[in-house]
């Protein structure tokens, strides 16, 4: 996002998810990337939040894969062991496609290493035995 | 296919072929009856009123006065020898106008003409007594004591299995595409699996018997079946009190009421409507139907609790012009026997009709010999949720599946499901185990058991828990796995915060 | 007969906290009957995260935040019945007790001090809402999706109409994407989502799909399986405006349209149902209208965030402990009741003499309010006041009652709480 180089001034828009009021609140972007001014937040908090979010977005991603040879279950629940780069979240999945775990499979136990390049494990949320 | 040849083949699984095809496995002779779907009991039988009218609405002298009269008689008896569920509760016409009373005059004169047993009119206080929840506005109603409800599925998947076990043999998924007779006086009857002959061809093909009779009669014999929708509301079973007897309105110049019933599940059944319309497979709800469902059934019975719902429906019934069922051989078609236009009360007709049309066919097979005795049934499936603790439990020691819950709506166990699926002509969908044991009928619809039913069939049936399917092929629960798009391919379109690229469905999937 | 001092029916996240608060450390024995073979309840398909803040701090994942309470329950020595339906619960003359079947020990009485009912609630069907059209495969509730898709990796379909912004549908709406579906709308029939904004903004708009409010289904098309839907705008009391209808051409139609707490035992045992919550009516204790029988969780009322229900269900087995203990109340509750703008309170009845220092009254708003107060009054007085920005019928709110503030009142008849500016 912005990073580098010079751009076009923009605008972006989103929501607060701060508190469930969703303010929506307009990003003015300077033509590096930069924030130049923030309108529509009823608070500070929406201040903070959109300025997180303008500058680097990011999410945790939360899946399943096959969980081979396990008696007790088809699949155990995954999800990246932190935040992802938001833009990198179906890079993510795409490359969960043909990982699978073997049982037995403890919770936190890494299913796949540096997934999609986020340099971000993939770590079990469930069990298989 | 196609070398051998029955002695009868019946088109159509419904309650009407599956009680002919027990009526003949009573008799030396050989036997088929093909179904278009995957089961028994999946076109008008599985979606009507489920009740046995008493048999006063038939105009006297039909055949539909004779054979509703008849099958109302013999169903109680063939229901306690198959296990069906049935209960003689008794059904009322609600009178709401005093001005209107001399309808209920006639349909008692017309109900005793036709034979219907203990029929009188009774007055306000009686029928208030009868029925708490009956209108203000009522005055009086016709009692008929004969009235009874009965449970459709099991008693068409009863019949068909105790056609099975006495050597009738049924083929699934064999919509008949083509009738026609052969040089030597036998019929071919033509599915996409291939083609079968046979000496006589009985056609109790439902809404669409009209097709099959017009391919083989004479040019000015022509049958006209027009599917007439009838919509539905079903309650839970905390409404299924809310009556204790069928009431029905008495038709009035706002037209022909709707029912109010319980049904042998404990649920409140409100319906039908009775609309005419162009597609035989067009067994969709309408809003202004199911609305119309709502407005009528206030005018007999009221504050019925449709917060309560938890299922709509609609089914078709094979009405024609006539108004009278169409049974017997087609004349110029010597073979060809008609079951046709069963319209309600078709189901109530179910036991007689199987009795006519099976003497019908014997008479045209020179009447073979009777069986020494008629194999019963493999016994009925245990409904846990009527047993006994000690008897549930012994159930259960025996068999630790029957101490399995899967249902917890109507309490049906794993082992329930599993017997479901092993009978003779047993389940291989979803709808095919709600039919048999009621998994899934319950106030959650399935949510909850649905998957867990489904793992049961995958496993019974040896195929994949996405191929099962909800009522046979096409319906399949799943279309792929998770990230098989994903697998080897490319990236897609669409990163997070793009907006999709494109709304066009994307069903060309893999398959399972 | 097997007997407990507590038995807790259900092993989600309400039952586990009530078992291990009941335990009190080992000073109880404690049974939870579960009907599936694993603890954990619904949180068990819940894979993605968002839980726990409260309780832990941290972001956990369904799973997870399952697996801590059911090793805590575990480890406390909660004796764990898998496998086992209840089927009736009541409160005889002996005592409360639990009637289950499971397949090691058929139908069994089993007899407890307390019994603490934690069903949890179930989703509302397509069926209930009569969505005009046929019946085909293809219509699933988001929670039956979320099964297949988490639990058995299989995917329900490709092109997906979502009604209902529940925030199961949401959550579904995301995993349905990441698993290679296309997610045509989600349409909600309220003009706002009944679900957390949080999730409106990172499973719908994170991926570009609508949320159409005031939307319904009004036809589902597909014989044998799902073709398409109709979506078209309601009026402002909900009924859908002839002429506005799109077709969206798909094979899949999730509903996230209500959960309903599963109170059928709760009903067969007499317990006094609110027919706005649709859960039972209790008191400070947590204990229903039939003495013993004490309930928490979303068989009580529906609940946003699963760290209340465990906050909620830890002090229903605190006191279901207490009573199995010997522990009365003072036996006179006075109402505490929904004033305006309020649609329903738990717990709906408070013994003052009895009740905690502090007590959390949750509550829904029946609304979107901007700048109100939620305000408790006990005959006229004001008694707890709590200043809100912003509130929405999708959050749960809660308002704390003080006993020596209600104490000072020299008695107590009725509390009230509602909005005011």
């Amino acid at each position: 996002m912005g990073a580098g180089g010079a751009g076009k001034k923009s605008d972006k828009v989103l929501t607060c998810i701060r508190c469930p009021r969703g303010c929506r609140i307009t990003v003015a972007l300077g033509a590096d990337g930069e924030v130049e001014a923030l309108s529509g937040n009823a608070c500070p908090r929406g201040d903070s939040y959109a300025r997180a979010e303008v500058a680097a977005p990011v999410r945790m991603v939360t899946t399943t894969v096959p969980a081979d040879g396990a008696r007790d279950v088809a699949r155990v629940a995954v999800k990246t062991a932190r935040e992802v780069p938001k833009d990198a979240v179906l890079d993510v999945v795409r490359a969960l496609a043909d990982v699978r775990a073997t049982a037995p499979v403890e919770i936190g136990d890494v299913v796949a290493r540096d997934v999609a390049g986020t340099g971000v494990d993939i770590v079990a949320t469930s069990r298989a035995r | 296919m196609g070398e051998s040849c029955y002695d009868v083949i019946v088109i159509g699984a419904g309650v009407c072929g599956c009680a002919i095809a027990r009526e003949l496995s009573r008799r030396r002779l050989s036997a088929c009856v093909l179904e278009a779907e995957e089961d028994v009991c999946c076109g008008t039988s599985k979606a009507n009123s489920a009740i046995v009218h008493a048999g006063f609405d038939a105009a006297t002298g039909t055949l539909m006065a004779r054979l509703n009269v008849e099958g109302s008689s013999l169903m109680g008896q063939l229901c306690e020898e198959l296990g069906v569920d049935f209960e003689r509760i008794g059904s009322l016409v609600v009178c709401v106008d005093e001005a209107q009373r001399g309808g209920l005059d006639a349909l008692l004169v017309r109900g005793r003409a036709n034979g219907v047993p203990d029929l009188r009119i009774i007055e306000r206080e009686e029928l208030r007594a009868l029925e708490p929840n009956i209108s203000d506005a009522a005055v009086a109603a016709l009692w008929a004591p004969t009235g009874a409800i009965v449970n459709p599925f099991q008693l068409a998947a009863a019949l068909a299995e105790t056609a099975a076990v006495n050597g009738v043999a049924f083929r699934f998924l064999s919509p008949v595409t083509g009738v026609a007779r052969r040089t030597d006086g036998l019929w071919d009857v033509t599915t996409p699996p291939g083609t079968l002959t046979a000496r006589v061809v009985v056609n109790a093909a439902g809404v669409h018997a009209d097709e099959l009779h017009n391919l083989v009669c004479a040019p000015g014999d022509r049958l006209e079946i027009a599917p007439r929708r009838g919509q539905y509301h079903v309650l839970d079973v905390t409404a299924g009190v809310h009556v204790r007897h069928t009431v029905f309105a008495l038709p009035t110049r706002l037209g022909k009421g709707v029912l109010v019933t319980p049904t042998t599940g404990g649920n409140l059944l409100v319906g039908p409507t009775a609309e005419d319309v162009d597609s035989k497979d067009g067994v969709d709800t309408t809003a202004d139907g199911l609305a119309e469902v709502v407005r009528k059934a206030a005018l007999t019975v009221r504050d019925v609790p449709f917060s309560e719902r938890i299922r709509t429906f609609a089914g078709l019934r094979a009405h024609q012009p006539g108004h009278d069922f169409v049974i017997g051989e087609v004349p110029g078609a010597p073979g060809f026997v008609d079951c046709a236009a069963i319209e309600s009360p078709g189901l109530s007709a179910a036991p007689a009709i199987g009795r006519m049309v099976a003497g019908i066919v014997c008479e045209l097979l020179g009447d073979p010999a009777q069986k020494d005795e008629l194999l019963p049934r493999p016994a009925p499936i245990p409904d846990v949720a009527r047993l006994s603790p000690e008897a549930w439990s012994a159930l259960a020691a025996a068999r630790p599946a029957y101490g399995r819950v899967v249902c917890r709506c109507r309490t049906v166990t794993e082992g329930q499901v599993v017997d479901a699926i092993r009978r003779p002509l047993g389940a291989r969908s979803l709808d095919g185990v709600k039919r048999r044991v009621e998994a899934g009928m319950g106030r959650c619809q399935g949510g909850f058991c649905s998957p867990r039913v489904a793992q049961i069939l995958a496993r019974e049936l040896g195929c994949d828990l996405g191929a099962v399917t909800l009522a046979g092929p096409g319906s399949e629960l799943a279309v792929g796995t998770d990230k098989d798009a994903w697998a080897g391919a490319p990236a897609a379109s669409g990163a997070p915060g793009a907006p999709a690229a494109s709304a066009a469905p994307a069903r060309e999937g893999a398959a399972l | 007969m097997r007997r407990y001092d507590v038995v807790v029916v259900g092993g989600g996240p309400a039952g586990l906290a009530a078992a291990v608060a009941a335990r009190a450390g080992g000073r109880r024995s404690v049974a939870v009957i579960e009907r599936d073979d694993a603890l954990g309840g619904i949180l068990n398909q819940c894979v993605h995260n968002g839980f726990g803040l409260v309780t832990f701090g941290e972001e956990l994942t369904g799973p997870e935040y399952a697996a801590r309470f059911a090793d805590a329950a575990r480890e406390a020595g909660v004796e764990v019945l898998l496998g086992c339906m209840a089927l009736d619960v009541s409160a005889g003359p002996e005592g409360p007790g639990v009637s289950c079947v499971s397949a090691e020990h058929g139908v069994e009485r089993i007899g407890a001090g307390a019994v603490v009912l934690a069903m949890g609630c179930r989703e509302r069907p397509a069926g209930a809402l009569g969505i005009p059209g046929f019946r085909p495969a293809g219509v699933y509730t988001a929670g039956c999706a979320q099964r297949m898709v988490n639990c058995e990796g299989l995917l329900p379909g490709r092109e997906v109409v979502i009604l209902g912004s529940g925030d199961i549908g949401l959550i579904m709406a995301r995993r349905l994407t990441l698993e290679g579906a296309h997610v045509a709308c989600v349409a909600e029939l309220m003009p706002y989502s009944s679900g957390l904004k949080r999730n409106v903004v990172q499973c719908l708009d994170d991926f570009g799909i609508p949320l159409l409010l005031s939307h319904t289904v009004t036809r589902v098309e597909g014989r044998r399986r799902v073709e398409a839907v109709e979506v078209s705008r309601v009026d402002g009391a909900g009924r859908p405006v002839p002429g506005t209808g799109v077709r969206y051409p798909c094979d899949t139609l999730l509903l996230s349209v209500g959960l309903l707490p599963e109170n059928e035992l709760s009903r067969a045992a007499g317990v006094e149902l609110s027919p706005v919550t649709r859960g039972p009516v209790v008191d400070d204790a947590l204990m229903t209208s039939v003495p013993g029988i004490f309930a928490c969780g979303n068989v009580l009322h529906v609940h946003d965030l699963v760290d209340y229900v465990s906050q909620e269900a830890a002090r229903a087995g605190e006191f279901a402990g207490a009573w199995a203990d010997g522990a009365r109340g003072s036996g006179r509750t006075v109402p505490v009741a929904a004033g305006a703008g309020v649609r329903s309170v738990v717990p709906q009845r408070v013994d003052v003499a009895r009740m905690p220092d502090e007590l959390v009254v949750r509550l829904r708003v029946d609304g979107v309010y901007e700048r109100r107060s939620l305000v408790a009054r006990a005959g006229g007085e004001v008694v707890a006041r709590r200043r809100r920005d912003i509130l929405v019928p999708g959050e749960m709110e809660q308002v704390t009652l003080r006993r020596e503030v209600l104490l000072g009142l020299g008695g107590v008849d009725e509390i009230t709480i509602g909005l005011e500016a």
